[in-house]
């Protein structure tokens, strides 16, 4: 969950914190992009190539080392000073771009060397082991498709957002790399083990505790993300894949898995991470609930009169997507909408449905079952099971686009309280 | 052969690779993500790590005690280290000031479970966490830079804000498991396994 806005800082007293410092440096960061527009033209205005008025009769540029994005095209994340949101409503199906998937981390992202990196596997195990990058990548490998997700991913309070503000800490990728099963194999493991301790080697020598169950089902050590080596902001070289569990809990940067009887309460897993549930505190809630967002039409698109191709995305933590409706009469009625085939287990899954909008204002809005029978709660249902504080963890409300007459959509904040 | 041909044959070869892909797929789905091949009991990939190296990344610390160091701290040691080391993120005496947004969180609160912000008082279920946090991610501009005596110190200071120890506790491996923390009793597991129920 993000509290913390950049204005924050400046009410911040006393000395420069290192989280300050590193908030100028991300903005640093971004404004080469923001000055060169900034300079020269409009924000709004991209720049733009020099077009001739019949490219046929042009021979264009030859080939280059690496390939770009059309100048015509800018999608971009969003960051604040503790993550940066992915685009949803820019993109057309559900593999994200990984310079565009999302990031969160909390001391920054490390620069690891490669051959130097080592992961250590100890705690219950028969033989307590290290393992370079090189030798990790001589295991058999795996690829696997599945959506990432932080646990705090929801926003709300204003008519001015697109599913990138409400929940954009959500990306998908094809990952690659080696089942952890398959480590836990090479060094044996106790009986006695049920849980492990996962650990990175960021400035937060972030720490989870994980059921060992998930190490035998579909946990995996990922290497490569869309077919090329991870991102540093993902965790590169190594980072833990755990399809379905909160994104906290992929430890990026992965150096160290301890063998326990017990859970470690690490400051993720019981101060953050937990949320209120009537008057308890509920913890440990790995799977994220199924999930689903129209990202078309979608804040600040407009639509016409006419068909219009309702476009989005679903989830689950627990499985595939069974199906989604989608209702064009504020939640009066539902219709099944297409799904994308093929459809995969704990991934993003693309619907469509074809609406003929006849100029009324009206709402739409998308809801999901996943294979379990789970139907994605409103907001009002999840406030009645859970209480009125619900924090902002674990959130998976239904959302609803406003469509006005003159085709302006808008995000419907909903508020309990 | 030009070019031209060499793109023209590798064409069929390519669609062929995509159908035999998407044939995959449904076995995919059946089947638990293994390799193809037989297996050997062991690869033989990897080395065993030495107890040093262990020793030297294994700093985790376990609500029942396990992996807390040798060393200890009070109160008025952590005090003055906590005036050093942490108030310029956490403010001036750890509490949540009306009007004033800090750069990390509010530390100090009462122990009442409707109180807000959440702090250590009224939100943390174990004070092992507490020392386990501190040692290996603050403070956030100099991590992992505290010794133990100081992170035992500082853990102390905490505790006692929060009226959860007397001044005059010294905290060691010995004692800190055993500080029974308020929020302790709110925390419950998740249950939830799927299925229609909204919970």
């Amino acid at each position: 969950m993000e509290k913390r806005g950049n204005k924050d800082q400046k009410k911040a007293t006393g000395k420069i914190s290192r989280r300050t410092l590193l908030g100028g440096v991300l903005a640093a960061a971004v404004l080469p992009v923001q000055s060169l527009f900034a300079d020269e033209v409009q924000p709004e205005t991209p720049v733009l190539p020099e077009i001739a008025d019949d490219p046929t009769k042009i021979v264009g540029p030859g080939p280059g080392p690496l390939g770009k994005r059309s100048p015509f095209e800018q999608p971009v994340r969003k960051p604040s000073d503790i993550s940066s949101r992915t685009p949803l409503q820019d993109l057309h199906s559900t593999i994200t771009p990984a310079d565009l998937h999302f990031e969160r981390h909390h001391a920054g992202v490390p620069t690891i060397d490669p051959a130097k990196h080592e992961l250590l596997i100890h705690g219950l195990v028969d033989n307590p082991m290290k393992f370079t990058l090189a030798d990790i990548k001589r295991f058999p490998a795996v690829t696997r498709t599945c959506f990432i997700e932080c646990a705090g991913n929801f926003r709300t309070g204003k008519a001015e957002m697109t599913p990138q503000d409400i929940l954009g800490l959500t990306s998908q990728s094809e990952w690659t790399g080696v089942m952890l099963s398959t480590l836990f194999n090479e060094v044996g493991i106790s009986d006695k083990a049920k849980w492990f301790l996962a650990e990175g080697s960021d400035a937060a020598i972030m720490t989870r505790t994980i059921p060992i169950a998930k190490a035998w089902d579909d946990a995996m050590i990922v290497y490569a993300q869309n077919g090329e080596a991870i991102r540093p902001e993902q965790g590169y070289p190594i980072r833990l894949l755990l399809p379905g569990f909160e994104g906290n809990m992929n430890i990026k940067w992965l150096r160290r898995i301890e063998l326990s009887e017990e859970p470690y309460m690490t400051r993720e897993e019981t101060s953050k991470y937990t949320y209120p549930v009537k008057d308890k505190i509920r913890m440990f809630s790995f799977e994220l609930d199924a999930r689903s967002i129209i990202t078309y039409p979608s804040y600040p698109q407009k639509v016409n009169k006419g068909w219009v191709e309702i476009r989005g995305i679903a989830w689950s933590g627990r499985g595939k997507v069974e199906k989604v409706e989608v209702s064009t009469d504020a939640g009066k009625t539902w219709q099944l909408a297409n799904l994308q085939e093929p459809v995969l287990s704990k991934a993003h899954t693309y619907f469509r449905y074809l609406w003929d909008w006849k100029g009324e204002a009206t709402e739409i809005l998308s809801r999901v079952t996943d294979e379990t029978g789970y139907l994605q709660p409103t907001l009002a249902q999840l406030a009645e099971a859970r209480g009125v504080n619900l924090g902002g963890y674990h959130m998976n409300p239904i959302t609803a686009w406003q469509i006005k007459n003159d085709g302006t959509v808008l995000f419907k904040p909903e508020t309990i309280k | 052969m030009n070019k031209k041909t060499v793109l023209i044959l590798a064409c069929p070869v390519m669609l062929l690779l995509m159908s035999l892909k998407t044939a995959f797929i449904p076995l995919q789905g059946k089947k638990p993500l293994t390799d193809s091949l037989k297996r050997p009991a062991k690869f033989g990939f990897g080395r065993p790590a030495t107890a040093q190296e262990i020793a030297a990344w294994d700093i985790d610390v376990r609500p029942d005690g396990k992996g807390l160091p040798a060393g200890q701290g009070d109160v008025k040691k952590g005090k003055l280290l906590y005036a050093q080391k942490c108030a310029m993120c956490h403010g001036v005496d750890g509490t949540e000031k009306p009007g004033v947004k800090l750069p990390g969180n509010a530390l100090v609160g009462d122990t009442s479970a409707t109180s807000k912000p959440k702090t250590i008082g009224n939100y943390w279920p174990y004070a092992t966490t507490l020392f386990d946090y501190m040692r290996r991610a603050m403070p956030y501009n100099l991590p992992g830079s505290l010794s133990n005596d100081e992170v035992y110190s500082i853990t102390a200071y905490l505790l006692n804000a929060n009226k959860i120890i007397k001044a005059d506790v010294v905290l060691d491996a010995k004692n800190l498991y055993k500080v029974v923390m308020p929020a302790k009793k709110l925390f419950i597991m998740d249950d939830r396994k799927g299925g229609p129920e909204i919970k």
